[in-house]
């Protein structure tokens, strides 16, 4: 039996909440992704305000067929309809995620999580900092030692906003969007201009959440993908191999 | 073993044991007051059960709220149904005096309703907005005749926990909780935008069922039933809805 030497021990990156909610999210973010697109196919035409129906002028259209015969896309050809189990995938992997969203923010507020590792250091609030930041990730020079324990300015703006920007903001326009929850709380609609226009917000917001996404994993790839994987699943810090 | 992994194992465990008693209660609870929607089987159970118990926890007396006059739609949109049989042809072009509303099931006194007999028995009038499950919506001033009075003038049993209702057109049919079905917002809708209810958008009888979404409100009602349980009808998860993939609960 090997025993974790001290060395070792203190470097754990990740801990257990943050990885298993981390991977939680993402495989829900996945199924939400795909059957958010499958749901806005059977009409692809967006509208700002309280109402919109194939009756009103939408703001903006998506040039794709539709997966029901009534909208007028101006294509031949109708998709297949996927609905059913799109609504009903869409709604479970958002318990999932907001579940995972309700464990990590206590998590994050009790344990200082947010406080150490997320929120920007008081230090980095200049701009100067941000700028020699991103000259130095834009010139791809190696990371300091120390940001392979911690995050670095630009890193932890982004995490800020995607924590406590986007993901409440999804959750808000989603839960806009449902005539029973609405009913209890109008506001959430009424805030918004109206349930249409909650919709296209949230169409537009899960788009910046993919942007990040993508962004975040050439990221991962970028700076070593084998070792921030590792530190990702069992929590370890990556040592000096995989360029980490 | 170490302190460590020793303090983890009994924080752990004690987490589980909470955990697993924890769910055994919520069961318990959720079963007692009516929070596990008639299609809580299968893959999607889980999220459909827990999207139904927080809604109905959340919402159960409120009233979802109106829009003024002014913003009820010019043009709003009556989605396609099925093309209309001969009898309806000929109940339209008699307009439809001879429509009934059959009420039975678990009631002191079933009932057999006109569309007058309805306008007789009281009307509500509101402004709210109708949305599909597509995302489309639109908003209209419906009139009719709340719900839970027909219930009450039939005399519903208190063991009635869901009411089921029937479309003139074939396979259409649905079912809502008695807690829906009692809010005075739910409607047997005869008129729309002070005018009868044109036939493409249900007339002349559409259940309306203002906090759920379009599917739920079935066009050209001809019978309601009072039952305890959903298990009788269909296959036995609440309507037809599920057949197709679609939930019962349609809050969301």
């Amino acid at each position: 039996m090997t025993v974790a030497s001290p060395a070792q021990q203190k470097t754990l990156r990740h801990s257990g909440v943050v990885r298993a909610t981390h991977w939680l999210t993402f495989v829900s973010f996945i199924a939400l992704l795909v059957t958010g697109f499958e749901i806005v196919i059977s009409h692809p035409r967006f509208y700002w305000g309280e109402v919109g129906n194939v009756n009103v002028h939408p703001a903006f259209t998506l040039p794709i067929p539709s997966s029901r015969d009534t909208v007028p896309t101006g294509y031949g050809y109708v998709m297949p309809d996927q609905n059913g189990w799109s609504r009903a995938l869409h709604f479970e992997a958002a318990w999932v995620l907001f579940l995972c969203a309700l464990v990590y923010g206590i998590f994050g507020f009790w344990t200082g999580h947010f406080r150490k590792q997320i929120v920007p250091q008081r230090r980095d609030l200049d701009w100067r900092a941000y700028r020699g930041r991103l000259m130095r990730t834009l010139r791809r020079a190696p990371p300091d030692p120390a940001e392979a324990h911690s995050y670095n300015v630009l890193q932890r703006t982004a995490y800020v906003i995607v924590i406590f920007v986007l993901f409440p903001l999804t959750i808000w326009t989603g839960l806009a969007m449902s005539p029973a929850f609405v009913s209890a709380f109008p506001l959430t609609s009424i805030l918004l201009g109206g349930r249409q226009s909650a919709r296209t917000l949230h169409f537009f917001l899960s788009w910046l959440l993919l942007l990040f996404l993508i962004v975040h994993v050439a990221m991962v790839a970028l700076s070593g993908f084998r070792s921030r994987m590792r530190a990702m699943i069992t929590g370890r810090a990556g040592t000096s191999e995989d360029g980490s | 073993m170490n302190p460590v992994s020793r303090r983890k194992l009994i924080t752990g465990g004690v987490a589980a044991a909470a955990g697993v008693s924890g769910l055994a209660v919520a069961d318990r609870l959720a079963r007692r007051y009516g929070l596990i929607p008639p299609d809580h089987g299968g893959l999607f159970g889980p999220g459909e059960t827990l999207t139904y118990a927080c809604q109905r926890l959340l919402t159960v007396h409120l009233p979802l709220h109106q829009f003024p006059r002014s913003m009820i739609s010019k043009a709003p949109f009556a989605n396609e149904t099925a093309p209309p049989t001969e009898e309806f042809k000929r109940q339209q072009a008699a307009g439809f005096k001879d429509w009934r509303l059959t009420v039975d099931g678990m009631v002191a006194r079933p009932l057999s309703l006109s569309i007058s007999d309805l306008r007789s028995m009281g009307t509500r009038s509101q402004i709210t907005e109708i949305a599909c499950e597509e995302g489309w919506s639109y908003i209209a001033e419906w009139i009719g005749t709340p719900l839970e009075q027909v219930l009450r003038e039939a005399g519903v049993h208190p063991q009635a926990r869901y009411i089921a209702y029937f479309s003139s057109q074939s396979d259409w049919w649905d079912s809502i909780d008695i807690v829906e079905a009692q809010h005075p917002q739910t409607l047997l809708t005869w008129g729309m935008n002070g005018g009868d209810l044109p036939a493409p958008f249900g007339g002349p009888l559409r259940m309306r069922v203002p906090r759920q979404l379009g599917y739920k409100n079935v066009k050209y009602l001809t019978r309601i039933t009072a039952t305890d349980s959903m298990k009788k009808f269909g296959d036995g998860r609440g309507s037809v809805e599920p057949e197709a993939g679609y939930a019962w609960y349609a809050g969301i």
